[in-house]
């Protein structure tokens, strides 16, 4: 072991904010349920906290044995619609409320999976889940929701769609209070994926075994410094230096994913190959496309400087671990990234480059604050176009805005934490209403002759 | 189980007694230890085995940066893997 190497390894934790953004125990409720609803969430909740108990205490162990901060513990479970379906409820909050009870127990940071898998068609349970989001984002402090509308394989489901519109509006009103914060724990899909461990779009798959452990990683500042050393040479030494750095950061995440899932006696699930920011100075995806060579993110170029960064830091993490998985890229949300704040607040960055940017990056429209008279159908279009990118070009989309009550644009909501602060955001003022109010099913794309 | 402990601050009389002496008092064994000044600060790396000690790592951990403190330098301990995981296939 050299010196130069433990000094390396020293230096990122410290100063450039390396960390283990989360590990996520996914846990399967189909064994919970019941035809009542009351016997059901008794169950869910004997589970979570019986498979669950240790996952704090484990965690905080391990980051004081390796040095390295694991700042979230989470847990995600079935799409709930699956496993209320059976219930005779009406409404599903109350499931919601056991689900945060559940992670208050724990000790967790948040619980994700009161979801819906809609991207074909609705079930009742479906549709009874969708309802109670906003009572359901009101009434907890913890769960996440996220619903599926769209698919590759299936195409994009309008009704939802323009149901969600609807539904992201309410949320924010019901949590009027808090500057809307309900819709920053409500994600809307494209292409979901099953064993994804960020919030707030994580839910436990079907396909997934009955409790299994996933990790994400992050490190944006580490890739940015990294980078500070190659300044002026071609794309060919930039995209080498962040596979090396991301080798590096991957690395932490197996070394973690596997301490934890061995002590916690549970499978390790897979490492999420993603670059996530915060607020934090020095964390920020944003400065790193900057640092390759943009005055400001959102300028001419950024496109192209996210898309080459976000397949380097695959190529450099997916020799490092056993298992990739989740989202796997680069995130780009706006209230959680000091650059993209900052961009937006000069009037470099606009909704349409972030669109843009979202067809070759992680995820999609991402915390982003609109006017909070934003009409209902403008965001339901604002979906259908991020489905409309995941489906075509068969990757993850998703859009998590905040319409805040009474803020217009210029104004700055505040969420604190994690979840950052944003600049209100302006949209295209024509109406899609039209459009949305069409409803039905846009078909699955053809998979051939492809341009 | 193997730990690297790292030492960095202002260089003094008595940095490494005053280490090699609490790492005796907790059972620890130096496997291996490297001393340089480096940009003017004393940095120090060891390579540490805990395989006879008594106390927790938390324990240790805390025991040495208390250690540190009276010294008036940094000491951290980690476990061997957080390095050689990164730095080695």
């Amino acid at each position: 072991m050299e010196t130069t190497q433990i000094l390396e390894t020293i230096r990122m934790i410290e100063e450039e904010k390396l960390d283990i953004r989360t590990i996520t125990m996914g846990i399967s409720l189909l064994d919970c349920i019941d035809s009542d609803g009351e016997k059901a969430r008794a169950k869910i909740y004997d589970k979570i906290t019986r498979l669950a108990e240790n996952l704090v205490k484990t965690g905080e162990a391990i980051s004081d044995e390796f040095g390295i901060p694991i700042i979230n513990k989470r847990i995600s479970v079935t799409p709930i619609a699956l496993v209320a379906g059976a219930s005779q409820d009406e409404s599903y909050v109350a499931f919601a409320q056991t689900l945060d009870k559940a992670a208050k127990t724990t000790g967790v940071n948040f619980v994700g999976g009161f979801s819906a898998l809609v991207q074909k068609g609705y079930t009742a349970a479906d549709h009874k889940l969708i309802r109670s989001i906003p009572e359901a984002l009101a009434t907890t402090d913890f769960v996440c929701s996220s619903v599926n509308v769209g698919s590759t394989r299936s195409g994009i489901n309008m009704d939802a769609v323009k149901q969600l519109g609807g539904i992201v509006k309410e949320t924010a009103e019901r949590t009027a209070d808090r500057q809307g914060l309900g819709c920053a724990k409500l994600v809307i899909f494209a292409n979901a994926v099953e064993d994804n461990p960020f919030m707030a779009g994580a839910f436990h798959g079907v396909g997934e075994e009955d409790c299994v452990l996933n990790v994400g990683v992050s490190g944006p500042g580490v890739v940015k410094r990294a980078l500070e050393k190659v300044k002026g040479e071609p794309f060919d030494v930039v995209s080498d230096t962040i596979k090396k750095i991301a080798f590096k950061i991957t690395r932490m995440g197996q070394l973690v994913g596997h301490e934890a899932s061995t002590r916690l006696g549970v499978p390790f699930g897979i490492v999420d190959l993603s670059l996530a920011p915060t607020p934090a100075i020095g964390d920020s995806v944003a400065h790193i496309l900057e640092e390759i060579g943009l005055e400001s993110v959102g300028t001419h170029g950024t496109t192209a400087a996210l898309a080459m960064l976000n397949d380097a830091v695959k190529k450099g993490g997916v020799m490092a671990c056993s298992h990739v998985g989740g989202l796997s890229g680069a995130f780009i949300p706006v209230s959680e990234d000091a650059g993209m704040i900052h961009a937006v607040e000069k009037g470099a960055l606009n909704l349409e480059k972030l669109e843009a940017m979202t067809a070759v990056c992680s995820v999609g429209l991402d915390m982003i604050a609109i006017p909070g008279d934003t009409p209902a159908e403008t965001i339901s279009a604002m979906i259908a176009d991020e489905a409309a990118i995941g489906v075509i070009n068969n990757k993850t989309t998703a859009v998590r805005v905040i319409p805040a009550p009474g803020k217009s644009v210029g104004d700055t909501v505040e969420f604190g934490g994690l979840l950052g602060y944003a600049p209100v955001m302006d949209f295209n003022h024509n109406s899609s209403a039209d459009f949305i109010n069409r409803g039905g099913r846009i078909p699955a794309p053809i998979h051939s002759f492809k341009n | 189980m193997k730990a690297i402990l790292t030492v960095i601050g202002k260089d003094n009389v008595g940095i490494i007694a005053g280490v090699s002496s609490k790492l005796a008092e907790l059972d620890v064994n130096i496997l291996d230890v490297s001393q340089t000044i480096m940009n003017g600060y004393f940095t120090m790396m060891m390579i540490l085995d805990l395989s006879a000690v008594s106390d927790s790592f938390g324990e240790i951990k805390k025991s040495l940066a208390d250690k540190g403190t009276d010294l008036g330098v940094q000491i951290k301990i980690q476990r061997e893997e957080i390095f050689t995981s990164m730095h080695s296939l």
